[in-house]
């Protein structure tokens, strides 16, 4: 390649198969990871009768239908969504792909899975049939999501046609304070270029404080890379990608991990490469976020105050901040702080993994949730660590409840969902209209921001509980 | 994939940016099957209350837009969920094309797969477009995708631009798995060379 490439262009070219002189190209897909929403795509190659192309790429976990309050097929009590996951395992069983199923330690959410299995590694490009495939960009991957389509393309062929996206830089330089998270910088970050201000793009999330991220960090803030529009968002591999990945089960091993680490480290950014876009971002300034509004660009410091739509540039947008303010019963001037909230959700793929889990547990242990609380852990790994370290233990004293794992709440396609007019502080990553639950109201916060206003009730800086220890 | 070439329709204006993919077809439907049809539960809570009555004040609710198979909307139509039912809701509701100042990027590439048209105008553009189907309800608009033209109700054209592979497939209503399938010999050679170099990918 000639010049300074970008992490972006590096694993970009090392996948081209064809490139149309239109720029169409034709990608290699390293890794395809499937879910229970992905039968479909395997009914239509069995139509076609097509076989895989490869099934030692791709990997399968349910994540979106399965029960929480209990494990094995039988604790789905809806027979349509067991259906779901019997789909997978049917079809998995058929055309010879691994399946994490239920009974199974490695189930879980798929984007926690790939990388706690070391499937997700630097280099690689990743897709599955989700949009916060992105994810996975957090070990210095290109991970994007697809459509049903698209899924049945990797299935058939392991490749895609894609057309190469512009590229972004965000820097983040500087020292998170006390209290402040990954999820709090990508919400920060969201807000600032709004919620399609990545759309055609792949970021790359570079700078100090994204450095000093610990994996599970980083994979928050790839996570939300599609709730600002792009649908890929990475961070160079380094010492602390490596070191998260050495002796896991599908990581390299003996001579080709060395061969892979020589490899590994020629992908981060070359200095001087230059992207479409770039964005800087103080992370001294950032403070705990909470989104008020429907969509994660409507997010703010928990020390500020309901927006007014009057203050908005356009008829359009004020229109929408309106419709978004009636949906959520809120009124303009109204300190974020005051909001009162009736349940409390900690999970997610963006926030489900241990580290998650242990920060949560600090602010919870010792305290009393006055709301319906729940944690579900982002596997079954991660929820047996969190059992061998006692964090359920604090968390069943403080009255969350403890479920299995799975995407439960977050978009409650397992039956796990928020009441209407119910008001949720949610470690998720939308807070759509009915994304939880028709009618739902959600506000999106950090695990820590979450047990605070599990144990007030409302929504509450928890830096103002942090100062009590 | 049925072929696209061109279409005039009667058009619906969805003034409302970031529509998302929630919106267009919430989550509890999505274990139905694709051949099941989507059509009627399109934008279905903006659309019917809980008993299934419709809600008279939408859009599609009302007699001259409900006929619509082009739909103007506002800036990152189809964003969040990567689900491609969003897409199969509005092509089975009857939607060939939607007009906007930007789309969600994997709805955009969804809508490839399935023979809906997205077209990408400048906001003013679709502005001026949401304000003539206000004004004018069940007025035409004329798309021709091999021109790559839009005609507004009142006679103005406007030039769209597409991915010429993208156009090519919609012209030709290409299955893609077929057409990549055609060249499994260039990816035969790529994976060997590939998996020599990297053996552990």
């Amino acid at each position: 390649m000639a010049g300074p490439a970008t992490l972006f262009d590096k694993i970009w070219g090392a996948h081209e198969i064809v490139v149309r002189p239109d720029g169409a190209t034709l990608l290699h897909i390293d890794r395809h990871l499937v879910h229970d929403g992905s039968s479909n795509a395997f009914r239509t190659l069995k139509d076609k009768g097509i076989k895989l192309r490869d099934a030692g790429r791709t990997f399968a976990t349910p994540d979106h239908y399965v029960a929480t309050h209990g494990r094995g097929l039988s604790a789905i009590n809806d027979p349509d969504r067991r259906s779901m996951v019997e789909s997978l395992t049917t079809h998995t069983r058929e055309t010879g792909v691994t399946m994490f199923g239920l009974g199974d330690a490695r189930q879980g959410i798929v984007h926690v899975v790939g990388p706690e299995q070391g499937l997700s590694q630097p280099g690689m490009i990743i897709v599955c049939g989700d949009s916060h495939t992105a994810t996975h960009g957090a070990m210095g991957a290109l991970a994007f999501g697809v459509g049903s389509s698209e899924v049945t393309h990797v299935l058939a062929t392991q490749t895609l046609w894609q057309k190469k996206p512009r590229s972004m830089r965000i820097t983040v330089d500087g020292e998170l304070a006390p209290g402040v998270h990954a999820k709090d910088v990508i919400l920060a970050i969201i807000a600032k270029i709004s919620a399609a201000g990545g759309t055609g793009h792949a970021i790359e999330y570079a700078g100090s404080t994204i450095r000093s991220l610990s994996i599970e960090g980083r994979l928050t803030v790839c996570n939300m890379s599609i709730e600002a529009g792009a649908r890929a968002g990475m961070v160079a591999p380094d010492d602390v990608t490596f070191e998260y990945l050495k002796g896991r089960p599908y990581a390299p091993k003996g001579a080709d991990w060395d061969k892979a680490l020589a490899f590994w480290r020629t992908l981060p950014t070359d200095d001087g490469a230059s992207f479409d876009r770039e964005v800087h971002l103080d992370a001294t300034e950032i403070a705990p976020m909470v989104t008020w509004g429907t969509s994660p660009e409507a997010a703010a410091p928990i020390t500020g105050h309901v927006p007014d739509p009057a203050g908005a540039g356009d008829a359009v947008r004020r229109d929408s901040m309106e419709r978004a303010l009636a949906y959520m019963d809120l009124k303009p001037g109204m300190p974020l702080s005051e909001i009162k909230v009736d349940r409390v959700f900690i999970g997610s793929c963006t926030n489900s993994r241990i580290e998650d889990l242990r920060v949560a547990a600090k602010i919870a242990d010792g305290r009393k949730t006055v709301i319906p609380s729940m944690v579900v852990p982002g596997s079954g790994l991660v929820k047996a660590q969190a059992e061998a370290e006692g964090l359920d233990k604090i968390f069943q004293r403080a009255g969350f409840e403890w479920r299995e794992a799975g995407c439960s709440m977050c978009v409650g396609m397992n039956g796990d969902l928020v009441a209407p007019g119910e008001r949720c502080a949610s470690t998720s990553n939308r807070n759509f209209v009915g994304r939880q639950g028709k009618g739902a109201r959600t506000h999106l916060v950090s695990p820590v921001m979450a047990v605070a206003a599990a144990v007030s009730g409302k929504l509450t800086d928890v830096r103002t509980l942090m100062a009590r220890h | 994939m049925e072929p696209f070439r061109q279409i005039d329709a009667v058009a619906a204006p969805l003034g409302t940016p970031n529509v998302d993919t929630d919106q267009i077809i919430p989550a509890r439907f999505l274990w139905r099957l694709r051949d099941d049809g989507w059509g009627h539960l399109l934008f279905n809570d903006l659309r019917f209350n809980d008993d299934g009555s419709e809600k008279p004040q939408f859009l599609l609710n009302r007699p001259e837009y409900r006929p619509a198979r082009i739909l103007v909307a506002d800036r990152n139509f189809g964003c969040g969920s990567s689900r491609e039912h969003a897409v199969w809701s509005l092509y089975d509701y009857g939607f060939r094309a939607v007009i906007a100042p930007s789309f969600g990027d994997i709805f955009f590439n969804n809508s490839f797969q399935n023979g809906l048209l997205p077209i990408v105008q400048p906001i003013e553009v679709c502005e001026a477009l949401r304000a003539e189907l206000e004004q004018k309800p069940g007025a035409h608009i004329r798309v021709d995708l091999e021109a790559q033209k839009i005609t507004a109700p009142d006679g103005s054209e406007y030039d769209f631009t597409i991915d010429p592979f993208r156009k090519e497939c919609l012209l030709a209503g290409t299955d893609e798995v077929r057409f990549t399938l055609n060249q499994v010999d260039k990816i035969a050679a790529f994976e060997k060379s590939y998996e020599n170099g990297m053996p552990w990918m």
